[in-house]
């Protein structure tokens, strides 16, 4: 039997890859640990190594293709003996049999035709956010590249705008968010540092002292814990300290919170560690266009700026207007789709589940309004309040731990200032109060889940 | 002890202490003019810290306080040779460096009262304190995070092309903390103008060097990362001096980074609330009588009769004149606008 090379996943997130290069040939032989192909990931660029021996039969996805799905055969292997010509007939031919399947798929029941047809695509849908002009133009676009579109367009329009970290320039990202910055800009405005977080943090603050405006990356906010000191004590304190004299514009950005099967070191969400402190903006975008039009705006703006991505919604897609220069404002919410019967409050990550409860909910006949918070500090409560008047009823969706949670502080401000209007107490879903765990069944366990938000929703409403 | 004050008295050794490194240089001939500004400097700052430790008891300054009496001639030998645009930041001792920036000492002064014409508004208090006028980036409460913030004021420097230097002073109990490493290693790496100056002033709080430092020749704390060290007479302001016209020169020249150990000795407590049950009473006023940098200068004038016993009594009326000035501006001026609790947050 021929053997089939199957796209292989070589990240805890990657779903699909390029396959951006071919190294052997149709016909060439082929021993266990030889290098076949290159293939990019959503992090790197990789090597794949041949497992068997054999001769390589047929290539089945030629080089250069893009979003190849993790198990899609994407070579055959003829063993010894075994006709090369012939190894490969019949596979490939058809469309690719599975794509992997996507987590969480909604369930699309029969008995619920009436359902909203949330499908298992890729592209999610994103209700008009007022901001952008009607009749703009949208670009598909995952929100790696927005990060990416953001640090260049910036970098472009503002010789004071730079950007270091670790692996940031060389290697192109950890995460590839930096990728060709490096090329476009230099190893001046494009710094490789070595891994010392509390060290380089420090001096990115020292530099926005002096009048840059640095782009500090965080390979994973996890590691920002060595730097906090730098980031609160020197970066949100100064101005405050200096009677307005002169404080650090700076931006910390790195993914934040659970990805996948990277366990409690590397799977905690600090939205609610930094919105504590006075003199910091925390951000935490969910679509790609909120990503690049808030992280420009977080490089203009002239405080510290926490920027906290997902590693997991890297590689999702959204339409990104296509605009000159597309600028948000930070500390404004956006309705990410309009309700009347309950208030779901969520952000980054919190938002998938938010918005496939939604659709389970449609088909309930409950019609949520769900409010993309986007920017934690300072926070659009106004539009929160405004909201809950008006559908009397609020859950909150985070990832964090529980206790003193982001959702902790919004319930206490709804309470202090739309009381009246609750028709349910308030319900927090957040992660569970325990360290990340590792088994894959745990870490599911661990994390919010769309169940939840519809059981919530449902307690509130009284259904 | 009496080891310990042995200790202090040592010279600048004239030997490299990193690779390449340059060597110690001997202390500057002083012209006349230079010997009475730095009489001047010092007493400034010596005249100041003695009425900010009045006021501290007098209940018009609160929190913490540290006094840099004893430490003169490190800042005021180390401004001599700065140009325009040079940078300096320091830790919470910071008195001395904000004179010699030459930051009004009524700014200042009202700031340790926690009045509006104190350079933060009275928000920052003795430890925090800045002035972007005058180039002088704080003024930090904790330990050690001075020495990266300085780091990447030379990143800047350099980013920009400028000639330009970062002086950033840290003590001996600083010289532990890790980041001062993480720091070396990019400034080193990336040959950033930045003169780490270590203020050796031999007690980190209460803990003497020799019980809290494995390594107490600090002008070596580079060499892991290639970072010369020299080690510098802090109590003579002519060491201090040509230590700096050499370490400017170094970093100007795009050397990178070097290292300066200030041998010198703060004659008060660690802070206004520190007994210094550490050290005998004869540790410091050996310091004081055979060590004092003003004193040192004082008698070469007067041997070198380049100045009367009248003329420095004219200098020490000026600068009382100033600071008595400065002490009742800080006094008097009133506490900030309630406000201002709410302003300078964010931008």
């Amino acid at each position: 039997m021929p053997i089939e090379i199957l796209m292989p996943a070589l990240s805890p997130t990657m779903e699909e890859g390029n396959v951006s290069k071919w190294l052997k040939n149709e016909g060439d032989r082929i021993v266990a640990g030889d290098v076949i192909a290159e293939i990019e990931t959503d992090k790197a660029t990789m090597e794949v190594e041949a497992v068997d021996e054999g001769t390589l039969a047929k290539i089945l996805v030629a080089a250069g293709t893009e979003g190849v799905k993790v198990n899609t055969p994407i070579a055959v292997l003829a063993v010894d003996g075994e006709d090369v010509d012939k190894a490969g007939e019949g596979i490939g031919e058809e469309p690719p049999a599975k794509p992997a399947a996507a987590p969480e798929a909604p369930k699309a029941e029969a008995e619920k035709p009436a359902a909203a047809p949330v499908a298992a695509a890729p592209k999610t849908e994103v209700a008009a956010d007022p901001d952008i002009p009607a009749g703009t133009e949208m670009v598909s676009t995952t929100v790696r590249e927005a990060l990416r579109d953001a640090m260049a367009e910036e970098m472009r329009r503002d010789e004071s705008v730079f950007v270091m970290g670790e692996e940031v320039a060389e290697y192109q990202g950890a995460y590839k968010i930096t990728q060709g910055l490096l090329q476009e800009f230099g190893p001046r405005r494009v710094v490789d540092t070595p891994i010392t977080e509390h060290g380089f943090a420090g001096v990115g603050v020292g530099a926005a002292m002096a009048g840059l405006k640095p782009i500090v990356e965080f390979m994973t906010f996890n590691f920002a814990m060595q730097a906090i000191d730098q980031i609160i004590n020197s970066a949100a304190k100064t101005l405050y300290m200096s009677g307005g004299q002169m404080g650090a514009p700076i931006v910390f950005r790195g993914p934040n919170g659970a990805a996948s099967r990277v366990a409690a070191q590397h799977s905690q969400d600090y939205a609610a560690w930094y919105s504590h402190i006075p003199g910091l903006k925390v951000v935490q975008p969910y679509t790609a266009a909120d990503a690049k039009g808030l992280l420009k705006a977080a490089i203009r703006d002239p405080n510290p700026v926490i920027f906290l991505e997902n590693e997991i919604l890297y590689g999702h897609s959204f339409d990104v207007p296509k605009l000159d220069d597309f600028v948000l404002p930070i500390g404004k919410a956006r309705i990410h789709k309009k309700g009347k019967d309950v208030t779901i409050v969520s952000w980054s990550i919190g938002m998938t589940y938010a918005v496939k409860a939604e659709a389970e909910l449609a088909g309930m006949g409950i019609d949520a309004e769900i409010i993309d918070l986007r920017t934690i500090r300072p926070m659009d409560l106004d539009t929160i309040i405004a909201s809950v008047k008006k559908t009397n009823r609020l859950v909150v969706v985070e990832e964090g731990f529980p206790q003193s949670s982001v959702g902790d502080f919004i319930a206490n401000q709804v309470s202090q200032r739309a009381f009246d209007f609750l028709d349910a107490p308030v319900i927090t879903i957040a992660g569970k109060d325990v360290p990340m765990p590792y088994a894959a069944n745990l870490e599911k366990l661990a994390l919010p889940n769309v169940a939840e938000v519809v059981a919530a929703v449902k307690a509130v409403t009284y259904r | 002890m009496a080891t310990a004050a042995k200790k202090t008295s040592a010279k600048s050794k004239a030997d490299a202490k990193g690779p390449g490194g340059p060597v110690a240089p001997k202390p500057a001939d002083f012209t006349k003019e230079q010997e009475l500004a730095a009489y001047r400097d010092m007493l400034l700052i010596r005249r100041f810290e003695e009425k900010a430790g009045q006021l501290y008891g007098m209940g018009f300054i609160g929190g913490f306080c540290h006094l840099y009496i004893g430490q003169e001639a490190v800042v005021t030998g180390m401004k001599m040779a700065l140009i325009e645009g040079d940078q300096m930041i320091t830790a919470y001792r910071d008195h001395g460096h904000m004179l010699a920036m030459e930051m009004s000492p009524r700014g200042v002064m009202a700031e340790l009262t926690g009045r509006r014409g104190g350079y933060s508004k009275g928000k920052g208090g003795s430890m925090h304190m800045f002035s972007k006028e005058k180039n002088f980036y704080g003024g930090h409460g904790i330990v050690g995070a001075q020495v990266s913030l300085g780091t990447g004021l030379a990143f800047a420097n350099r980013y920009r092309g400028n000639k330009n230097v970062s002086l950033t002073y840290f003590g001996d109990g600083a010289a532990n903390q890790g980041q001062v490493y993480e720091s070396f290693n990019m400034a080193s790496l990336w040959k950033l103008p930045v003169i780490y100056i270590i203020e050796n002033n031999r007690y980190a709080m209460g803990t003497s060097v020799t019980r809290s430092s494995a390594e107490t020749d600090f002008s070596h704390r580079g060499a892991s990362f290639k970072i010369p060290g020299i080690q510098v007479d802090g109590m003579d302001v002519r060491a201090v001096k040509s230590a700096s016209d050499l370490a400017t020169e170094w970093c100007r020249s795009g050397n990178g980074p070097i290292i300066l150990e200030m041998q010198t000795y703060r004659y008060r407590g660690h802070s206004m609330s520190d007994p210094a049950k550490y050290r005998t009473k004869e540790e410091v006023q050996k310091m004081r009588s055979d060590h004092d940098p003003i004193e040192q200068v004082k008698a070469r004038v007067l041997d070198k009769k380049w100045a009367s016993e009248d003329d420095l009594k004219a200098i020490d009326k000026e600068v009382r004149d100033i600071v008595a000035d400065s002490a009742e501006f800080a006094q008097t001026d009133p506490e900030p606008d309630v406000s201002e609790l709410w302003t300078d947050i964010v931008l």
